[in-house]
């Protein structure tokens, strides 16, 4: 099977979007054909405060996609939008937590955390109390003075969280942010994000390449094919807001990760094949 | 302090260190007094000591330690300050830094005291030929720190700075120079050594003054304890100062990740 044959899965949600790409299309180099093709024609609507996950195999432009919702790349074709209005550079509201340690090697955890509003121009009390609540929300209260070189790289990842999470952005990006961590901390930071996100009630776009976290965490997952980046599919979970990994017994869980799999083993085979 | 933290791994290193020296100390000290070592070429470390006390307490040499620490103050400050600025400008042009950078690393196998006819020509006999061959030692340690701890950042970083919308001054002040700070330490360190270099070995061939123009003033004229007395003064303050920056640079170092 082809990537041609494959029918684009529209994502799209004509009545309640909270950020809208039409079309976007990114080819890395020169645009006379011998470019990289690296994403679309994708279109995608994110539902206000849902939860979303991108899978596809390795090199598909899922970090492309979540660059030009972020306003850090722009598309070779097409629109992107947040919140009706289209992306020229960084959006305000907008928070990004990358699968690289974005820590400050410099600064002090809570100094980290505070970094962004110190900057914002808020108030020495709302400061206080915001890292103060998102240090304890996300177990870092007793390593409040520690530097992250002393902390572990899931430790170190909680905190750009919490320095993301304060600024309480509406639209929240997270491109594998977990990829470095070992399997039980992901399942747990998983946990933590899933009660970060109801508390907050942000739109999540999270891309991923682990099923598993995708099937957990999701309320919609959208399925990419390999280069060039396309939606071949996209599933609803209909879990629950209040979920946790607890779900992972369920049943459906299970057949929502086989449902995944089954869908990207082809896509994947074509990755490793380098075709 | 506990008992124990006087045998951890790093305080035994020290320790050992510390006896390394006091033996070789005590054997110089030793050698001297039984005679294998005669008095006229090298004095016991005692008589080094003694010279030094009453020499600074005589303050015959006042200005000319002053001198020398002035001088190689200017000399680490102008370096730091002009290394780092070229340093930031060479990384921001690519093509001229790549068509330079071979000639900064074969910089050091040049011998710059060479030039010093050029210098007093430039400057005339004083601190300022002395400062600009001080200089000319030290800044390309800085400017190779510089480039170094740019290229350093992680991209990762740059791209934080992005999502957190800030300018391209905020982001050089906020992100770019904290995290290159422990690498720029680098070149903070080489450069203070060598200005001390720099500033006292001058000092022997174009100077009327200075801690370097003492000891070859004492050396002319047999002054023996004046000069050994002199030589120590320089050891200790180098030491001080080294150790002083060793700790700055442990502290920055450690805050690095992996």
């Amino acid at each position: 099977m082809s990537a041609a044959a494959l029918a684009q899965v529209p994502v799209v949600a004509p009545d309640d979007h909270h950020a809208r790409l039409r079309g976007v299309t990114r080819i890395f180099g020169p645009r006379n054909g011998t470019g990289v093709h690296a994403l679309g024609p994708v279109d995608l609507d994110l539902r206000r405060g849902e939860f979303f996950s991108v899978v596809g195999p390795s090199g598909c432009g899922k970090s492309t996609l979540l660059d030009v919702l972020a306003g850090l790349s722009f598309p070779t074709a097409g629109t992107a939008e947040f919140e009706g209005k289209p992306i020229t550079g960084v959006p305000a509201g907008v928070g990004v937590v990358f699968q690289e340690d974005a820590s400050f090697p410099w600064l002090s955890v809570e100094d980290n955390v505070a970094f962004g509003l110190r900057r914002s121009g808020v108030d020495g009390a709302e400061i206080a109390r915001r890292v103060d609540y998102a240090l304890g929300f996300m177990g870092l209260k007793a390593f409040a003075k520690a530097y992250p070189a002393q902390l572990s790289g899931g430790m170190r990842q909680r905190v750009c969280i919490a320095r993301t999470l304060v600024m309480q952005p509406r639209l929240i990006l997270l491109d594998e942010p977990f990829g470095a961590l070992d399997q039980q901390t992901r399942l747990l930071m998983g946990d933590e994000l899933l009660r970060l996100w109801r508390e907050t009630s942000a739109t999540v776009l999270l891309i991923t390449h682990a099923l598993d976290e995708a099937a957990m965490l999701s309320d919609r997952v959208g399925v990419m094919s390999a280069r060039p980046g396309l939606f071949i599919d996209v599933l609803d979970t209909g879990w629950p807001r209040d979920r946790d990994s607890r779900i992972v017994s369920h049943p459906r869980f299970g057949e929502l990760t086989a449902h995944l799999w089954e869908k990207l083993r082809a896509e994947s085979l074509k990755h490793l094949r380098g075709s | 302090m506990a008992l124990a933290s006087l045998f951890t791994a790093s305080t035994y290193a020290m320790w050992l260190r510390l006896a390394v020296i006091a033996g070789a100390v005590g054997a110089l000290e030793l050698a001297c007094r039984i005679g294998w070592v005669p008095m006229t070429i090298v004095l016991p470390p005692s008589v080094m000591a003694a010279s030094l006390v009453e020499l600074l307490a005589s303050g015959a040499y006042s200005r000319d330690i002053l001198v020398s620490f002035s001088n190689v103050a200017l000399a680490a400050l102008l370096a730091v300050g002009l290394g780092f600025l070229i340093g930031a400008i060479l990384h921001a042009l690519p093509a001229v830094r790549s068509a330079v950078e071979p000639l900064l690393a074969s910089y050091y196998a040049v011998p710059t005291f060479m030039f010093y006819p050029v210098f007093i020509i430039l400057f005339g006999v004083g601190s300022g030929a002395i400062i600009a061959i001080a200089v000319l030692l030290a800044i390309v340690a800085m400017i190779t720190a510089t480039l170094n701890g740019v290229d350093r950042i992680p991209p990762v970083l740059s791209k934080t700075a992005r999502i957190f919308r800030m300018g391209p001054v905020e982001r050089a002040l906020k992100i770019s120079l904290p995290a290159a700070l422990p690498y720029l330490f680098t070149g903070v360190k080489l450069s203070v050594a060598y200005a001390f270099i720099g500033v006292i070995a001058s000092e022997f061939i174009l100077s009327g003054a200075g801690i370097g123009y003492a000891i070859a003033y004492a050396y002319n004229n047999f002054n023996n304890r004046s000069m050994y007395g002199l030589m120590l003064l320089i050891v200790l303050a180098v030491t001080l100062i080294n150790t002083g920056l060793d700790m700055i640079d442990r502290r920055l170092q450690a805050r690095l990740r992996r």
